[in-house]
Parts: C-alpha cells; sequence; structure tokens
C-alpha cells in the first residue's frame, strides 16, 4: 500500500487534534471528571456519614441497654431494700412490742406484788391488833381477881422448872 | 414478474461484459478501499468532491477535487494560478514541459508535486469524528451542571466508559498521584480511536473512512505519546535510560543506544499495531466479499457473507480493543517515564 501525500494527513491530523483535544479538555474532560470526582467524594462521604450514624445509633443503643440495664438492677436493689427494711421494721416492731408487753407484765407484776405485800402488811397488822385485843380482854378477864392473878403466878411458876 | 427477470438478466450480463472489459481485480479493490481519496465515494458514481489545497511554487492554489472529473491517469489537467496540475493514484503532479506526466520503468511518475494540503477523505473523517465528538461530549459535560445527582440519559452511557478509562486504564499504569495530568490526552486518544474505528465500519456515507487504517494517523497519535512520553520523563527515567542501573560501566556503550532505540520503538509498535489491526479487518471483510466475484458465482455470497458478518461482530471488537490497547500502552508508558523512583 502506498502513502501518498502524507504532509495533508499530518498536518490535519496534528491541527485537528490539538483543537479537539483543548476544546474537549475544558469542555468535556475536565467538567466530568471533576463532576465524577465530586460526586464520589460525596457518595463516600453520605456513606461515611451513614456509618457513623448507624455507630451512633448503636453506641445509643448499648447505652439505652446499659441504662435499662442499670435502672432495672437499681430498681431490684431499691425492692430489696425495702423488702429488707420493711422485714426488719416488723422485726423490730415485733422485738419492741415484746419489750412493751415484758415491760408491762413485769410492771403489772410488780404493782400485783406490792399490792399484795401491802395487803399482807395491812392484814398482819389488823390480826396484831386484833390478837392485842383479844389478849387484852383476855388478860382483863384473868387478872380480875386475886385468885386468878394468883393461879397464874403459880402457873407461870410451875412452868419455869429450875434445871 | 417477466420483466423483472428479464431486468435482472440484462443486469447480470452488462455486468458479464463489464467483468469481460476489465478483469476484476480484488487488490485494486481493496487498496481502493482501505487508502486516502481526494473524493468521498459515496454510491455508484456519485461522489462527494473534497477542497484540494496545494501549497505551489506561486503559493496557495485551493479548488475542488471535482476539477479533475475521477480521473486518476493524469489525462485532466486542472489549471490554477498559471500551474497546470495532473493527478496520477491519488498525487496530485505538476505537469511536465509537455503539459503531461513522465513515468519511470516501474510506471511511477517523475513530475514535480507541490505540498499537499488537501481535506482528503481520511481529514474529512477525523473532522467529522472530532465534531461528534465534541457534540456527544460537551452536552455530557454540561449535564452535569444541570443534574448532581446520578447521570442520566447520555452522560449514564458515557460516565462508565471514562470512568474505566480513568480507573482502569490511567490509576494503575501512572499512578494515583500523577494520572490526573494525563486523562485529557488518554480521553480524547481513547475516545478518537474507538469513535474513528466504529465509523470505519459504517458502511456508508458519511462514516465509511476508517482514519486508524491510515499509517499516517496512527503514526501522528503515537508520535503525540512519544512527545508527552519524553517531555514528562523524570530524572529516573532518563537515568534509566543513559546510566541503566546495575549495569556494569562497561557495558553502557551497547546499553545506551539499547535503550534510546527502545524509546522508540514504544511508539513505533503503538503506531503499527492500530494500523494493522484495523487494516487487516478491512482487507479480511473485502477480501471475502472479493470472493464472490473472484468465484463469478452467487452460490459463494452466502459463505462470504456469513464470515464478513463473523469478520463484522469481530471488528466491532476489535474496534473498541485496539482503542484500549493504544490507550493502555500510552498510559503505560507515560506511567514508566513519571514513576517515582522505588
Amino acid at each position: 500500500m502506498k502513502v501518498t501525500h502524507p504532509e495533508s494527513l499530518i498536518f490535519w491530523s496534528i491541527i485537528v487534534f490539538i483543537i479537539l483535544f483543548v476544546l474537549l479538555r475544558k469542555y468535556a474532560w475536565k467538567p466530568i471528571l471533576g463532576a465524577v470526582k465530586s460526586r464520589e467524594a460525596s457518595i463516600n462521604k453520605a456513606l461515611d456519614t451513614a456509618e457513623e450514624a448507624r455507630k451512633e445509633l448503636q453506641n445509643l443503643q448499648a447505652d439505652n441497654e446499659k441504662l435499662l440495664k442499670e435502672a432495672r438492677a437499681e430498681r431490684d436493689a431499691m425492692i430489696k431494700e425495702a423488702r429488707e427494711i420493711k422485714d426488719k421494721m416488723i422485726t423490730d416492731a415485733k422485738g419492741q412490742a415484746q419489750v412493751e408487753a415484758d415491760k408491762m407484765i413485769q410492771q403489772a407484776r410488780q404493782s400485783i406484788d406490792s399490792e399484795k405485800q401491802a395487803a399482807l402488811a395491812d392484814l398482819k397488822n389488823q390480826v396484831a391488833s386484833l390478837s392485842v385485843e383479844i389478849a387484852e380482854k383476855v388478860i382483863k378477864r384473868e387478872l380480875s381477881s386475886n385468885d386468878r392473878q394468883l393461879k397464874l403466878v403459880d402457873d407461870m411458876l410451875d412452868e419455869v422448872t429450875l434445871n | 414478474m417477466a420483466s423483472f427477470a428479464t431486468t435482472a438478466q440484462e443486469h447480470e450480463d452488462t455486468h458479464n461484459e463489464e467483468a469481460a472489459e476489465e478483469a476484476f481485480d480484488p487488490t485494486e479493490l481493496i487498496d481502493h478501499h482501505t487508502k486516502d481519496s481526494h473524493e468521498f465515494h459515496i454510491v455508484g458514481s456519485v461522489s462527494m468532491p473534497l477542497p484540494v489545497i496545494l501549497w505551489t511554487d506561486n503559493g496557495l492554489v485551493t479548488f475542488m477535487s471535482s476539477a479533475f472529473h475521477h480521473d486518476e491517469e493524469g489525462k485532466v489537467v486542472v489549471e490554477r494560478n498559471g500551474m497546470k496540475f495532473v493527478r496520477v493514484h491519488d498525487e496530485i503532479y505538476y505537469t511536465n514541459a509537455d503539459g503531461g506526466v513522465t513515468y519511470d520503468e516501474e510506471h511511477h511518475p517523475t513530475n514535480e508535486r507541490p505540498l499537499n494540503f488537501s481535506i482528503t477523505k481520511n481529514v474529512f473523517t477525523l473532522m467529522l469524528t472530532s465534531i461528534l465528538m465534541l457534540v456527544i461530549f460537551i452536552p455530557v459535560a454540561r449535564s452535569y451542571k444541570r443534574n448532581e445527582r446520578a447521570p442520566k440519559g447520555l452522560a449514564a452511557f458515557m460516565e462508565p466508559l471514562v470512568v474505566f478509562v480513568r480507573d482502569d486504564i490511567a490509576k494503575p499504569n501512572i499512578g494515583e498521584k500523577k494520572y490526573e495530568k494525563f486523562m485529557p490526552y488518554l480521553l480524547t486518544v481513547f475516545f478518537l480511536i474507538w469513535i474513528g474505528n466504529l465509523f470505519g465500519l459504517i458502511p456508508f456515507f458519511p462514516f465509511q473512512g476508517t482514519l486508524t487504517n491510515d499509517i499516517i494517523f496512527t503514526g501522528v497519535l503515537a508520535t503525540i505519546t512519544f512527545l508527552i512520553t519524553i517531555f514528562n520523563g523524570n530524572k529516573h527515567y532518563w537515568g534509566h535510560i543513559f546510566a541503566t542501573p546495575g549495569v556494569p560501566k562497561w557495558l553502557l556503550p551497547i546499553m545506551i543506544p539499547v535503550e534510546v532505540l527502545g524509546m522508540f520503538t514504544k511508539p513505533f509498535a503503538l503506531m503499527i499495531r492500530l494500523f494493522a489491526n484495523i487494516t487487516a479487518g478491512h482487507i479480511i471483510i473485502l477480501s471475502l466479499v472479493s470472493l464472490i466475484f473472484i468465484f463469478k458465482s452467487v452460490a459463494v455470497a452466502p459463505i462470504s457473507i456469513a464470515f464478513s458478518l463473523f469478520m463484522y461482530v469481530l471488528e466491532l471488537l476489535v474496534a473498541a480493543l485496539q482503542a484500549y490497547v493504544f490507550t493502555l500502552l500510552s498510559a503505560l508508558f507515560i506511567g514508566q517515564a513519571v514513576e517515582a523512583h522505588h
């Protein structure tokens, strides 16, 4: 194959190629590549943001979970404490009541005792005065005559045996 | 029906007569279809004349190629600015003193010829391809201003190709840091070759012409790649050529010429590869079609057409493949020239 007039195609190829290159570079390739690049950047950014949001959500969820767990534990602890307090209060109340009751019983017993003592003492006094009155009357009657006074002395002297 | 048959018969007769008149020469047919021309053959004897632009001894001369009346044998003389021109096998010469053409023993004209800057068929195709590219890509680029979201329409079709050139050709071969500077060149070459190749596969006006089966055009592209390579070559690149690392000093007188030769063989291979691949495809298709006329039998037609179809489909692949290969190798050579020392 014979190449004819090479200068025409060389000349025009260079001219047309340069014009085409300059025009396309300015009006096509740069805007297209720029747009593609910026879109890629924005997609990447969006993905990153989404990923971050997802992570944050996860963290939030974890936090919530933790908070819930804590709240539950706290509630459990509170219930337990309340129960303990209740039990303690009951026990305490029971103990106190017992003590009080014991004390009351004790007091009652003491007062009964003292009443009893008082009653006994009263009884003794009355018995003693009665005895003395009786003795007085008996003695008065015994010692109303000389005979009887002498007899008594005799009896008593009899009793007092010399040993 | 009968009249139709008669017409067909007549047609065949005339065809046979023509065939008898001048024997069918497939070489000439193929040559005619694969080489550059001053006219754009449309159909039958209809051609579109193209401007002839000559830089002569008396300055610039322009006229339409129709002035030669399809003559390629130096018989029609065109007189402009007091100079006479003839055309012999696509080359325009001054006439000799007798107003004719002088031939040497091998039947090559020995006449002087002016510098020829005509808008030939290939130049026309190049311009058409370029205009098409501008028409495709400038609106695509504009569409990005209006639409900042996912691309639509033509942009949606072109963007993957642009991104392909960027991510699969430029980035891996030139490197993340430096590829951006060379993207406009690689994209221009990729699409110019691809669209140019596809134009050649469309068998009717105004396509038909194939840029890339002209070695001059592939040579220009390869030269541009070569110039980009050497003007962007860094210290490391030149160091590799003139002081190949790890080579003993006394071997350098051998190594330097080899390396310098290597600088030139790379673009040379680019030029030949693209030219040869596309031309070969066209020659095969034309040869297959020529078989019908060589055998002078319609029976060959189905086979020829089947094979041609196969070749056409293959050519469609080759059109894209060669554009890819040219761009890839350009990127590779540029990459070698700019790569950082490692």
